[in-house]
């Protein structure tokens, strides 16, 4: 279990903007008739999107009026998730992969890219208020380690240098281009492939 | 190594592209309503036959699953749900099958949904994937605009519709009981096994739930036959697998192969080598990290099919192979990995949500060289205390690798950790496993 610190700056007020409450429902409608606290979760993502990426006590409280359920079931699911922020967090949430196939590809020489670039310490929000990071358990982009999530989006096959470049790119507001930094093609062996040859060439 | 001809999945590194058009072009969707006008029996009978395994981790032979389900559907609906949270370290297969053969897994769900009498079908999939999840919600939206799921899917006659759900970052979701509560809008604990998914899974209602990549392969064994599907590979371990290579090898890749292909082979054809060599290999984990590590010497003749692990007591999980060479501490591994299911340990089992703590702490002391002789038959104690005492099998995938290390690495750890107990009157109490700290109090 993730420990998660609630922030101490929340907000009064909490409501679904138009689009988001016409997302909600046709999230609800995905499930059954009486069952719509399936979509808890969905819900909990659009809130966090809505809110940069950070979700509020008053968004839960939201939530479990909106789905008429116990807020305390809300809350529950809310800390139980390691992707549900309760703090607020960069608008470049840098999550660095750190388990074993990326630790034996120098994962941890990104972690320390990422206190010196970024912030000295995990979850603190950089000087100019754009990025903040974190260690994370395994991405499922093993073959492509080391690699970093940030928002949505993966860069893989990274070293201590492409992650600087990458680090520049998000402080100056761009959004760098996601994707393998060597230059292969998706999850083939780079310069190694034995396989669907006669496809490649065709 | 196996012909291209006989590959699943041809579209492994998107050289076709995903799309509808090229997938049909590729031969899915061509023939659905044919191979679902056969009936529910010739299909499950087909798929027994093939002698499929379930690819997620744990090899149930999947005709077996099917037929599990009620034959007749009673006043509770049934559900297929497809397990998309692949989280195991190591392990990145199902991740190209959602983004480079996205309808290979749908018109894999419309068969199975209509062969356990299924109208709605949810895929769960880890949250990470957002990507990934876009694209496959993409192909979903393709199909139904083209009637091939929907109303009288593809022809058919029969019902069929499909929801993505996602996940948030919790590995446990990969465990179907779990999986089902995360499903249900609750924190992912597992539930007690019986009742079984099949009769008592979703809301209640019975509930298949299979992985991803065996989806995906059953709509090319029900064209090519179960034949074709069982004469690849060995008796019981058939087929083909997507390999995952990751870790210190030079060219780290997904493969498609035959099962029972030597791991070397595959380390060595298609992962380009370990760094540094073949002498240079230290260990391999070869089912993602929950399956027990082998030395080098088993590494050299090893084939990687379940049983043939198993003899080796380890296992082909979801063959996440993590390549380790000498470079590496491999001590330090197995902490990082220890600490890998402290974290994600869902609290609800005494012994895991605290051993797995224990565990990990022990290890790293190892590593530094802190802990003391004895302490190495304690940890080897207190995975025992784990294993078999949980509910979910999540336990087994945290102790067993740590039995793994011990088991092929005990005199490394030995040799760092070489000093006796500093407290030795108390030595005799058992899982006092801070001795040291209670020394420098003492002092």
């Amino acid at each position: 279990m993730s420990v998660k610190k609630i922030s101490k700056d929340q907000p009064d007020t909490f409501e679904f903007n138009a689009q988001n409450i016409e997302l909600a429902n046709k999230m609800i409608s995905n499930y059954p008739k009486g069952k719509q606290q399936s979509a808890v979760m969905a819900l909990l993502y659009l809130a966090q999107r809505q809110n940069n990426n950070w979700i509020p006590l008053t968004a839960m409280k939201y939530i479990a009026k909106f789905l008429e359920m116990p807020y305390i079931k809300v809350y529950e699911v809310a800390s139980f998730y390691s992707m549900y922020n309760l703090s607020p967090v960069g608008k470049f949430f840098y999550q660095v992969c750190t388990t074993t196939p990326c630790m034996l590809r120098g994962a941890y020489k990104l972690v320390d890219v990422c206190k010196n670039k970024i912030s000295k310490n995990e979850n603190e929000i950089s000087k100019d208020g754009n990025c903040s990071w974190m260690e994370v358990e395994c991405l499922g982009a093993c073959i492509s380690a080391p690699m970093v999530q940030i928002n949505d989006h993966y860069y893989e096959d990274l070293d201590e240098k492409k992650l600087e470049k990458i680090i520049g790119q998000t402080t100056e507001g761009k959004i760098p281009e996601p994707g393998s930094y060597t230059g292969r093609t998706n999850s083939e062996p780079e310069n190694n492939r034995k396989t669907l040859l006669g496809i490649k060439n065709a | 190594m196996l012909e291209d001809k006989n590959r699943i999945f041809q579209n492994l590194y998107n050289d076709l592209g995903a799309d509808v058009v090229s997938s049909k072009k590729r031969g899915d969707w061509v023939d659905t309503k044919q191979i679902i006008s056969k009936g529910r029996d010739w299909i499950i009978n087909e798929i027994k036959s093939s002698e499929l395994r379930g690819r997620g981790g744990a090899g149930f032979p999947t005709g077996l699953k099917w037929s599990f389900a009620p034959k007749e559907v009673g006043s509770r609906p049934h559900y297929l749900v497809i397990n998309a949270d692949e989280s195991e370290p190591g392990t990145c297969k199902d991740r190209d099958i959602l983004r480079f053969e996205p309808h290979k897994l749908i018109e894999g769900c419309l068969i199975a949904a209509y062969s356990v009498n299924a109208h709605v079908c949810y895929i769960y999939i880890r949250g990470e994937y957002f990507n990934e999840g876009q694209k496959l919600q993409n192909a979903i939206n393709d199909a139904y605009s083209k009637n091939l799921i929907g109303k009288n899917a593809s022809g058919s006659g029969w019902d069929f519709d499909i929801f993505i759900h996602y996940g948030a970052g919790a590995y446990i979701c990969g465990e179907e009981t779990a999986l089902l509560e995360s499903l249900e809008g609750k924190k992912g604990q597992p539930r007690l096994k019986p009742p079984f998914p099949a009769l008592i899974g979703l809301y209640g209602c019975p509930t298949i739930i299979n992985n991803v990549e065996t989806i995906a392969v059953v709509p090319t064994i029900l064209r090519r036959g179960a034949k074709w599907f069982a004469s690849i590979g060995k008796p019981k371990n058939t087929g083909t697998k997507i390999f995952c290579i990751s870790g210190n090898v030079n060219k780290p890749c997904n493969v498609e192969e035959e099962m029972g292909i030597p791991l070397k082979e595959l380390i060595e054809n298609h992962a380009g080598g370990v760094i540094g060599g073949w002498d240079n290999l230290k260990a391999v984990i070869p089912g993602g990290s929950s399956m027990p590590m082998l030395p080098k010497d088993v590494c050299e003749s090893i084939n990687m099919d379940f049983d043939s692990l198993v003899e080796q007591k380890s296992g082909l999980g979801t063959a996440g192979i993590v390549v380790i060479n000498k470079d590496q501490d491999i001590i330090k591994c197995m902490a990082r990995i220890a600490r890998f299911y402290k974290h994600e340990s869902c609290g609800q089992c005494t012994p895991c949500r605290e051993g797995s703590g224990w565990m990990w702490r022990m290890l790293e002391r190892m590593t530094k060289g802190e802990a003391s002789r004895e302490e190495v038959d304690m940890l080897m104690d207190v995975t025992k205390q784990i294993e078999g005492h949980t509910i979910c099998a999540f336990g087994e995938g945290s102790s067993w690798p740590v039995q793994g290390l011990l088991r092929h690495f005990k005199k490394e750890i030995i040799k760092r950790n070489n000093f006796n107990p500093l407290v030795n009157k108390n030595n005799k109490i058992p899982y006092l496993v801070d001795q040291h700290l209670l020394e420098k109090d003492n002092v």
